[in-house]
């Protein structure tokens, strides 16, 4: 009694719910982010403590300037071919995204997920690892697959859910698979491809392998308990992975201060673990290259993880199901100050002389036909509308490894459900 | 009013009768939801009381138990239930038992909504019906609505009960009745009797089944989508079914299904969730029991099948009126 009496005389808490600084009506306005200069931070040497890097994760690494020039220590010094090829993969991704989207709105399929203004992280860092690499990705990593030169149909194909799509209709569309180029199949479930990319990287360690993983993930999901195990049983073991989280500030409606960015950085979680954490720009295809390149080095030295936070900005919807002009300004993705990936590398190629506006715009034409004529023989094979992955008895398999007697039953029963309705 | 607007009533009526419950979960507050359920809230409640979290699922159960630990009465969304597993331990280890193991002393008047099921194209992570885990679990109650009317006053029931409620939300009802007939146009909840929901407080009870249909021939045991999977396909076939709403799997109600059992002799479950170890196998093992020697034919269960949902095959996934009625025929031939 006497305690309550006491406890009413001091202050309320509150409960603090963080807050994006703009919504629908609001002036966009990006000037409080701080955004060091192009060729600002140091590049250590890959065996440093990492406590003695602890500043890296609070910074942001960046190669390309306002100009487009490459300055400072992680400058890649790629010649012009790897830049120019890196410039068309993630032409492509963006020519194939649009075309995939629009597919979904002509109702061939049920969803669709576009990368936009994040191409650079995918693409660049692709090209920064080995083929024989593992990637374990989210569902806006599909630049992989075009870095590794998966075929578009198959890409199509599984988007569609027809007759050739290598996953045999089963998976939503975006959520591709294949073992062969290195690209894991991705979960609708958040986060859980986190840890696995350590195992794999544990396995790889244990049999005296050479290859590396990596696993992405995004700011939102970074919250999920998986996240924690995952970067708790990178540290320990010294995993030979890198921990890629794509912060495009937003999940879903949430934006990036909900998941904890009002309070440090996402690559600061590194410090916690005590292995070392990047903040690297990323829509600098340079610095995603460069700082990707870094972390795979000293995972194959034996050093262990690396967390590396690239910043980005999510310049379109989710997904096919959001409309984002409910939740931000409009334009945000446009006034995002760090710029566009694909124009930012184009200004750096054309600064070298290796590029110029006719070739660019020729190959933008090129990619485009390229995409048609691919999605042209892929709906040859059916699209979800009007012809989708059909055969029945399909469904049943790989739920074990040998169809059990129950659902060699449940298969009879389909099938004679299928024959009852027409 | 549709199934989401019944829902966000629900909540509407509660935050404004009783300050202690609070909303939260992911995108439920300034966006009010990917489906919209809690649209509106947070403009009228206030960012204490309806906020987004983070994506963690664990953490929003967690600190949903803390806060009813604390006296709150919150309303915890798991954007799909696809995605209650990250929670799980939290509700299962935690939720369920706090009352048991503390003689009494804590409680948990938490509730936990998720959007489930299938028939929206939502592939094999947008689709599950993972209700049977949950009614595996004792100290949970489990409840699925299939209208309007029903979803506002189970939800407000839900929400003042004392112990921890999942509550599940057929999605693919969410904006009309669905048959399971896919072909036919969809009609809107407007045309639907358990539309009219007033805007102000009531409930549903929990542990309370509905007979919708009255019939002599078979009773059928459904629930959330089902229910109107079962009614048509009753009327359909032209057999004089008795359908049975459940509205809550825990505690189920037993008289209700016992007494329409022993007066039609047959019996039919069905549900969306696989078939295996599914709600489907407990209905059946509970009708034995106490009607086996009213029974002119065994009880049959008609499911999804024991695999996951798969994309493009998704309605010769779903039970629909084939399946049932093929169940149906079945029972009453033996
Ligand atoms: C475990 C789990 N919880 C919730 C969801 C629903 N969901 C799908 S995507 C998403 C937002 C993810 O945001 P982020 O991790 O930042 O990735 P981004 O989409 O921005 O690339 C949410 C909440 C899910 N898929 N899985």
């Amino acid at each position: 009694m006497n305690r309550d009496k006491e406890r009413r005389n001091r202050p309320a808490l509150a409960l603090h719910v963080p807050e994006p600084d703009a919504r629908p009506g609001d002036e966009i306005d990006f000037s409080h982010i701080p955004i060091p200069a192009a060729g600002a931070a140091p590049r250590p040497d890959v065996s440093a403590r990492p406590d003695a890097i602890r500043d890296l994760a609070y910074g942001l690494v960046r190669v390309l300037d306002e100009e487009g020039r490459a300055v400072g220590p992680w400058d890649p010094r790629l010649d012009a071919d790897t830049l120019r090829r890196m410039l068309r993969d993630m032409m492509m991704v963006r020519v194939y995204d649009d075309r995939m989207y629009r597919a979904q709105r002509q109702g061939k399929t049920s969803f669709y997920m576009k990368s936009t203004g994040e191409e650079a992280i995918a693409v660049a860092g692709t090209h920064a690892l080995d083929r024989e690499d593992m990637t374990f990705p989210t569902y806006r990593q599909q630049g992989i697959l075009v870095a590794r030169d998966y075929p578009l149909i198959d890409m199509m194909c599984q988007v569609y859910s027809n007759r050739g799509d290598p996953l045999k209709g089963r998976q939503l569309p975006i959520m591709y698979s294949t073992k062969e180029y290195g690209f894991f199949s991705i979960s609708g479930n958040l986060g859980t491809q986190y840890p696995q990319a350590v195992g794999w990287a544990m396995g790889s360690a244990i049999k005296g392998d050479s290859r590396i993983a990596v696993g992405y993930i995004g700011d939102g999901a970074t919250a999920e308990g998986d996240f924690h195990n995952a970067v708790t049983f990178a540290g320990v073991y010294r995993a030979p992975v890198i921990l890629n989280i794509v912060n495009n500030q937003w999940a879903i409606s949430t934006f990036s201060g909900i998941a904890g960015a009002e309070l440090t950085t996402f690559a600061a979680r590194a410090v916690g673990y005590g292995i070392p954490g990047l903040r690297v720009d990323g829509n600098d295809a340079l610095a995603v290259y460069a700082a990707t390149r870094w972390a795979a080095d000293r995972a194959r030295s034996n050093l262990g993880p690396t967390l590396i936070e690239f910043f980005t900005y999510r310049v379109e919807g989710h997904s096919t199901s959001d409309d984002p002009s409910a939740y931000r300004p409009q334009g945000a993705g446009k006034a995002w100050p760090l710029g566009d990936p694909i124009e930012r590398l184009k200004q750096h190629l054309i600064g070298l002389g290796e590029w110029d506006e006719e070739r660019h715009a020729a190959q933008h034409e090129e990619l485009n036909a390229e995409v048609r004529a691919a999605q042209k023989e892929a709906e040859k094979l059916g699209t979800l509308q009007s012809d989708p992955w059909s055969d029945i008895g399909s469904m049943f398999e790989d739920v074990y490894e040998d169809v059990p007697w129950h659902l060699a039953e449940q298969r009879d029963q389909a099938l004679a459900e299928k024959e009852a309705k027409r | 009013m549709n199934m989401i607007e019944a829902i966000n009533s629900a909540h509407d009526v509660m935050m404004e009768r009783d300050p202690n419950t609070v909303v939260l979960g992911e995108d439920v507050g300034y966006f009010g939801g990917v489906f919209r359920a809690t649209a509106n809230l947070q403009k009228k409640y206030g960012k204490s009381r309806v906020f987004d979290t983070p994506i963690a699922e664990g953490g929003i159960v967690g600190t949903a138990i803390g806060m009813a630990t604390y006296g709150l009465r919150p309303v915890a969304e798991i954007q799909f239930a696809d995605y209650i597993y990250p929670g799980f331990d939290q509700i299962v280890s935690e939720a369920a038992r706090i009352r048991y193991r503390t003689a009494g002393e804590w409680t948990v008047p938490l509730t936990i909504r998720t959007p489930y099921g299938g028939g929206i194209f939502g592939g094999q992570t947008h689709s599950q019906s993972p209700e049977a885990l949950f009614a595996h679990v004792a100290g949970l109650k489990v409840v699925v609505p299939s209208n309007p009317y029903d979803a506002k006053g189970l939800l407000i029931a839900s929400i003042e009960d004392n112990d921890p409620v999942v509550f599940f939300e057929p999605k693919r009802i969410y904006n009309g009745p669905f048959d399971g007939f896919y072909e036919r146009p969809v009609t809107p909840w407007a045309k639907h009797p358990k539309a009219e929901v007033p805007e102000d407080y009531y409930t549903v009870p929990l542990g309370k089944a509905e007979v919708v249909r009255e019939g002599e021939a078979v009773t059928i045991l459904a629930y959330g989508t089902m229910v109107h999977v079962a009614l048509a396909t009753a009327e359909a076939e032209g057999i004089d079914a008795e359908v049975i709403d459940l509205r809550t799997i825990v505690p189920v109600d037993i008289d209700t299904i016992e007494a329409s059992v022993k007066k039609t002799g047959r019996c039919v479950v069905v549900h969306e969730a696989t078939r295996t170890a599914g709600f489907g196998a407990e209905l059946s093992a509970l009708v034995q029991e106490r009607c086996f020697y009213h029974l002119e034919a065994p009880v049959q269960r008609v499911t999804g099948f024991d695999t996951p949902y798969p994309h493009s095959l998704e309605w010769a996934y779903f039970p629909g009126p084939v399946r049932l009625g093929q169940a149906l025929k079945k029972t009453l031939e033996d």
